[in-house]
């Protein structure tokens, strides 16, 4: 028996397997209840900024709303159109969830504590996270609904068209950091990349809005557009793991700027993994904060602001962080971030002229 | 001869087959405000064509209203235009007085023009809130709206006791004087209105997304919208300043010092605009009728059972969603012999299906909401 374990499970050096195991565990744990609380903290937050109570029954400040939510949906028929695609419509929750969980493979919630340390950590991630697509896809395809398909082209389109510049800008923080693992790009920041990228940090976090759908972007459930949208057809479970994914996707999005752009867990005082949490707190606050200010967007200025906004000023951002790094390596950085954040200013206010949005006025 | 066949594979022309598709938006939708449906023929997300299609909300409301006195008609007049019942009531009671030759005491006609411009400003905050959550920003401005929708009902709650069902107006009057708290409450809600309206101006009146959105979208030209016989803020967003109150004068809307807003383009962001605006000169009408109030008796003599002499009348009024009228025809009789509604959401529906084609599906939403109708009155 012994024997056999040996052979499935070869000794790796440094304890691999209970590492793995130790860590499969707290992500699984890390991303359920912090989903639950992130869907107590929206609902709770958009009622604050929006006049009303919001849930406040279940347990002391409606804190156990979410697990009553669940409950319910596990007890929910699990219905599948007549004409759908049973298997896909099966599988699409499965092919959502899934990439969804592995992106915090290499999330480092503090010094050292991931899964694993990959030398590729942020390609990883910017790899695995468009595989959600495909399980949207999926989704609105095998509904048979005209609703759901309308929802799952827009959701293609707009993460065809986002992943670009979001890549790009993230390229401008690994020319800083000099490394694509996810660890010693939190190393690197003696001052928060947030500060020494701005206009990366802006182009990045617009174009995540727009990746994992949350408004002004959400254009593929649009409510009161499209119905639902790709999920119009799910009931039960299989709507709650799409639900997931979603808000897990809005989770790692927060984990991603935080160790982007926030330096991670590196703070004073309070302990490492608090920060991180904290952190993703807040950037988690803001998304929720611009779903209940912005009206959403039409899908061809989706585009447009994509291809004339960001592109354009990603590729710029990523030459200049490549000029200043090649031609002031002895410069401190302090220098360059004021530097920095009058170049962004300077370039959105230039390029939102130019092309119409916010100084120009209307149309892009 | 290998490489020519692999010449023309390449330069061969891709056709990929796409057809419009159709799809019906409603009658169970979450933005078609109630039971409509919208046949909608897509090119991918572009409208091809549209056809409307209405009577789900059908409750033959004219017919019945043959069948019922001159006063019992009044509460189904709460059900045609539910978000402004007391329009409604106003309308019909005038086009009564107007057949059976009755006058209004002075209070009574004050006390209308009151609950007139506040259920017109408790419709435009439903109208503007709902289309902008049309347009995508999620219940905030809707729910402020509401809120101030909420105080306006309380006024309405002390007056006659219902929050939205009124019958409230009376052939010759209004069916009790307001209590005494009324005024007090309605001075406070007129001081503190034109902040709460500030501050849906502040919310988006200048959003960027809410500009490239509704600006320009869904135009209703000039010549159009007279044609269709459009009216109310629709009529006036494309620039026709064309309002009943300074038109017709009806009640005693001419003692009143008041603006009438129009738009210039004619598109979804006039609309909007132009109710925000209708709602501050609501507030100012609504101050001078305040100051104005007279005392005295709110009914006048009128029969239970009214037996208008023989003819026929009409009587409309600028309600919150344009001009409302009732023709009424009398035999006689106790009950009228034809009962007969010009309902402006109706006639502002027509123009819907050329100021739809060529937009988007999400164009088609707030264009549909920007027009502003109740369903309950577009069926009757």
């Amino acid at each position: 028996m012994a024997m056999a374990m040996q052979m499935l499970l070869p000794d790796w050096p440094g304890n691999f397997w209970a590492h793995w195991g130790v860590f499969v565990v707290i992500i699984f744990v890390f991303v359920l209840a912090t989903v639950m609380g992130f869907i107590w903290f929206e609902r709770r937050a958009m009622a604050v900024m929006q006049a009303r109570l919001g849930p406040n029954r279940v347990g002391p400040f409606g804190f156990l709303q979410p697990v009553a939510d669940v409950l319910k949906l596990l007890t929910k028929e699990d219905v599948v159109p007549a004409k759908g695609d049973r298997w896909v419509h099966w599988l699409a929750p499965v092919v959502a969830v899934a990439p969804m969980l592995m992106i915090f493979a290499v999330v480092p919630f503090q010094s050292g504590a991931l899964l694993a340390d990959l030398n590729i950590g942020i390609l990883y991630i910017v790899a695995i996270s468009s595989v959600t697509t495909v399980g949207v896809f999926m989704a609105g395809w095998s509904s048979n609904n005209k609703y759901s398909l309308l929802g799952a082209m827009r959701q293609v389109a707009s993460v065809v068209s986002y992943e670009i510049p979001v890549v790009l800008s993230i390229i401008g923080v690994v020319l800083l950091a000099g490394s694509l693992s996810m660890q010693q790009i939190v190393m690197a920041q003696d001052i928060p990349f947030i500060l020494l990228q701005p206009l990366g940090f802006l182009l990045f976090f617009i174009g995540a809005l727009a990746e994992i759908n949350r408004a002004p972007f959400d254009l593929m459930e649009a409510d009161s557009e499209i119905v639902a949208g790709f999920n119009t057809e799910y009931s039960g479970m299989k709507w709650g793991l799409l639900f997931l994914a979603e808000y897990g996707e809005a989770l790692a999005v927060s984990a991603i700027v935080t160790t982007l752009f926030l330096s991670g867990w590196r703070g004073p005082v309070l302990p490492p993994w608090l920060w991180f949490l904290v952190k993703v707190g807040l950037v988690f606050f803001v998304i929720v904060w611009i779903r209940t200010t912005v009206p959403r967007v039409r899908i061809d200025q989706l585009m447009a602001l994509a291809w004339k906004f960001l592109l354009p000023l990603a590729v710029i951002n990523l030459l200049i962080t490549a000029v200043e790094i090649l031609a002031w390596p002895e410069v401190s950085l302090w220098v360059m971030v004021p530097v920095n954040i009058a170049i962004m200013i300077v370039l959105v206010l230039l390029w939102s002229r130019f092309f119409k949005l916010g100084w120009g006025r209307v149309e892009v | 001869m290998v490489g020519k066949s692999k010449a023309m594979e390449t330069t061969k022309e891709v056709v990929i087959k796409a057809e419009p598709f159709v799809v019906n938006i409603g009658p169970a939708h979450p933005s078609t405000h109630g039971v409509f449906r919208m046949r909608t023929t897509l090119d991918g997300e572009v409208i091809v064509d549209m056809e409307p299609v209405f009577g789900y909300l059908h409750r033959g409301i004219e017919k019945l209203a043959e069948e019922r006195t001159y006063t019992g008609v009044i509460p189904l007049t709460d059900r045609l235009d539910y978000l402004a019942s007391m329009s409604n009531n106003l309308a019909y009671c005038l086009a009564v007085e107007k057949l059976a030759g009755i006058l209004v005491p002075e209070r009574a006609e004050y006390i209308r023009v009151i609950m007139a411009e506040l259920q017109r400003i408790a419709s435009h905050l439903i109208a503007v809130g709902a289309f902008l959550n049309d347009c995508g920003a999620f219940m905030t401005p809707i729910l402020y709206m509401l809120r101030e929708r909420e105080k306006i009902l309380d006024l309405f709650e002390m007056a006659c006791g219902q929050r939205l069902t009124y019958n409230y107006m009376r052939v010759g009057g209004v069916s009790q004087d307001i209590p005494e708290e009324f005024a007090p409450a309605l001075g406070k809600f007129l001081k503190e209105m034109p902040g709460w309206i500030d501050e849906y101006d502040q919310l988006l009146k200048d959003n960027e997304i809410l500009l490239a959105r509704a600006k320009g979208v869904g135009i209703l030209p000039r010549e159009l919208a007279v044609n269709i016989s459009a009216s109310g803020p629709v009529l006036r967003a494309s620039g026709v300043k064309w309002d009943i109150r300074k038109a017709d004068p009806y009640s005693i809307y001419d003692r009143f010092e008041f603006d009438i807003p129009t738009g210039t383009a004619g598109d979804c962001y006039d609309r909007y605009r132009v109710r925000i605006e209708e709602m501050r000169q609501s507030l100012r009408i609504l101050e001078q009728a305040m100051k104005d109030l007279p005392k005295g008796e709110v009914r006048s003599d009128v029969p239970h059972l009214i037996r208008p002499p023989a003819g026929e009348a009409y009587g409309h009024i600028e309600a919150p969603r344009g001009d409302l009228g009732f023709y009424l025809v009398s035999d006689n009789s106790i009950a009228p012999y034809r009962f007969h509604v010009r309902a402006p959401t109706l006639i502002n529906l027509t123009a819907l299906r050329d100021m739809m084609r060529g937009w988007k599906v999400a164009d088609l939403v707030i264009i549909f909401g920007s027009i502003d109708i109740c369903l309950a009155e577009v069926d009757r």
